[in-house]
């Protein structure tokens, strides 16, 4: 018998340092924070009771409507860039290169403020279509297709060759293949990280706070932060930032078991 | 003499400095058999992906039904209609379940309606012993199973020509059988055929003629029973030695590749 550790020991009783950091830490937030301060700040019942239903009918509401039509403009947009990157032109790929880096190389903020500002000076008198729907599917889906752009090429190209060559030997063409062939098997490969995208823009949409809207388009953050001013109290903004949670968790959450799911298909 | 099916002349085909094929003459007649034999490498792949222009020839001539393939004017998505390919790979489509694998082709590319489509589909997917697989997803039939879809595939475009570029290749040793069955009556009910295979076996007993080839062009061709019962040429006979028996090849030495003393 020897006094040294055995190695299953040694773990035990580093795992326990680390258990007892982590309480310790709680324990110190805990004790330092004042609680009944931010209760007061940010977890009044009544006002929270207030804001509904309106958060959930306008608000809640308008952040999924801008999410989606970003969303379906973005993916539009991306997969007409993809195929412009993939393309043998080469003017197309440069375009679909130059695009790509452009807009994932700015903040989108910046985008919408331009999207808000500079379209209408730049063509006076036409309106983009949609009002401030169309602006926010703008501005949101131009930075999204960039980003969507280079997932579904990479899933173009992780549809093993032999598939086009059996559809070209088929007779099909190289666009008939394309579409009925390679981009459906494609999708299936990018449902996950597209769905990844979507939960970024659901939080991107906030980002309309910084474009003129009335009082029904407002979404989630603007909405709470309105709130927040007129009240004096900053309920409205946990309870925004809850109506987030509620669905980008579960969103994530599909996004992992499809990701499981795709890796076991492997 | 009637005009060849497939007819191939003076075809080179490099990749960069590769040079592939050197200068490949080969005529197929209607409703023959030839199967193409030769070790890894020596170009039999890229040979019938000339055929159908998977490959474009850098020199050469190919004639498929007199119809010139590599004539830069032809509409090579039709000429391909009349030229059936079976891979190694099988390359189903595997979104799909069998039956629109066959009926996919036929609607996009032939503009069949759906009803006439399903008709050669499951015509097809008999011919080939599969016709209760017509619902079931490519992954979760065997590879053999796989095999004959894609074979039914090729055929529900009313091909004129077939290529078959090692299709038992991929297989486990007990699912061999079934497609070589397949590709049996295909060839007894006349289909003009160009097989690349290991399988001397088949190539003996339905070859009309087997080609060996070897570092990119034709060292011997003749009837199948020649051939293969009785090679003219060294290499042929060396190459034959190893696939009939692979345990007796010899060890590689700075010898490996000389022809085996007859
Ligand atoms: N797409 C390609 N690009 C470059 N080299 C290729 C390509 N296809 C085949 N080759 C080369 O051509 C040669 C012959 O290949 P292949 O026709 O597949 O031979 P085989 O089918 O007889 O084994 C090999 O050296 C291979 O590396
Ligand atoms: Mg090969």
């Amino acid at each position: 018998m020897t006094s040294r550790l055995s190695r299953r020991q040694r773990r035990r009783i580093s795992q326990g340092i680390q258990y007892a950091l982590f309480v310790a830490a709680l324990v110190l937030v805990g004790v330092l924070a004042d609680w009944d301060r931010l209760q007061n700040q940010f977890a009044q019942k009544d006002l929270a009771a207030e804001l509904f239903p309106d958060i959930i009918t306008t608000a809640l509401r308008n952040t999924v409507v801008y999410t989606l039509s970003g969303f379906v403009f973005g993916l539009v947009l991306g997969l007409l860039i993809a195929l412009m990157r993939l393309s043998s032109v080469a003017p197309y790929r440069w375009v679909a290169s130059v695009y790509i880096e452009f807009f994932r190389g700015l903040p989108a903020l910046l985008i919408f403020i331009f999207v808000g500002v500079a379209v209408p000076l730049a063509f006076p008198g036409t309106e983009i279509p949609g009002g401030t729907y169309g602006k926010v599917a703008l501005g949101l889906g131009l930075v999204a297709a960039a980003y969507m752009a280079e997932t579904i090429r990479a899933g173009i190209q992780a549809v093993p060759k032999g598939q086009m060559e059996a559809a070209r030997s088929l007779g099909f063409s190289h666009a008939r293949a394309m579409v009925s062939v390679i981009i459906p098997q494609a999708f299936r490969i990018v449902i996950p990280p597209l769905t990844n995208e979507l939960v970024l823009l659901f939080k991107d949409s906030s980002l309309v706070l910084f474009l003129g809207v009335t009082l029904e388009e407002r979404e989630l953050t603007k909405f709470g932060r309105d709130l927040a001013s007129q009240t004096a109290n900053s309920t409205p903004i946990l309870v925004a930032g809850l109506c987030y949670l509620i669905v980008t968790v579960p969103l994530s959450f599909v996004v992992r078991r499809l990701e499981a799911r795709a890796d076991k298909a492997k | 003499m009637p005009q060849p099916e497939i007819e191939i002349r003076g075809l080179h085909k490099s990749f960069g400095d590769n040079h592939v094929l050197r200068g490949i003459d080969l005529e197929v007649a209607r409703g023959d058999v030839v199967c193409v034999i030769g070790p890894s490498g020596s170009g039999k792949s890229t040979l019938l992906r000339c055929v159908n222009l998977l490959e474009e020839p850098s020199e050469g001539q190919v004639f498929v039904g007199g119809t010139e393939v590599t004539d830069i004017e032809v509409d090579i998505d039709a000429v391909r209609r009349r030229i059936g390919m079976v891979f190694q790979q099988f390359n189903l489509f595997p979104h799909v379940t069998v039956t629109e694998n066959l009926t996919l082709p036929q609607r996009r590319v032939l503009g069949r309606g759906k009803s006439e489509a399903a008709k050669v589909a499951r015509e097809n997917l008999e011919r080939v012993g599969l016709a209760d697989k017509a619902d079931a997803y490519p992954a979760q039939l065997s590879g053999g199973q796989q095999q004959r879809v894609a074979i039914a595939r090729a055929l529900s475009m009313g091909p004129e020509v077939m290529l078959f570029d090692e299709p038992t290749s991929a297989l486990d040793p007990e699912l061999v059988g079934d497609v070589l069955a397949v590709m049996r009556v295909l060839a007894s009910e006349g289909m003009t055929m160009m097989v690349v295979t290991h399988e001397m076996s088949f190539a003996r007993e339905v070859a009309d003629r087997v080609v060996f080839m070897d570092g990119g062009v034709i060292v011997e061709e003749g009837p199948a029973a020649q051939v293969v019962g009785d090679p003219r040429h060294p290499r042929t006979r060396h190459f034959l030695d190893r696939i009939l028996d692979p345990s007796a090849a010899e060890a590689p030495g700075p010898e490996a590749g000389g022809p085996a003393a007859g």
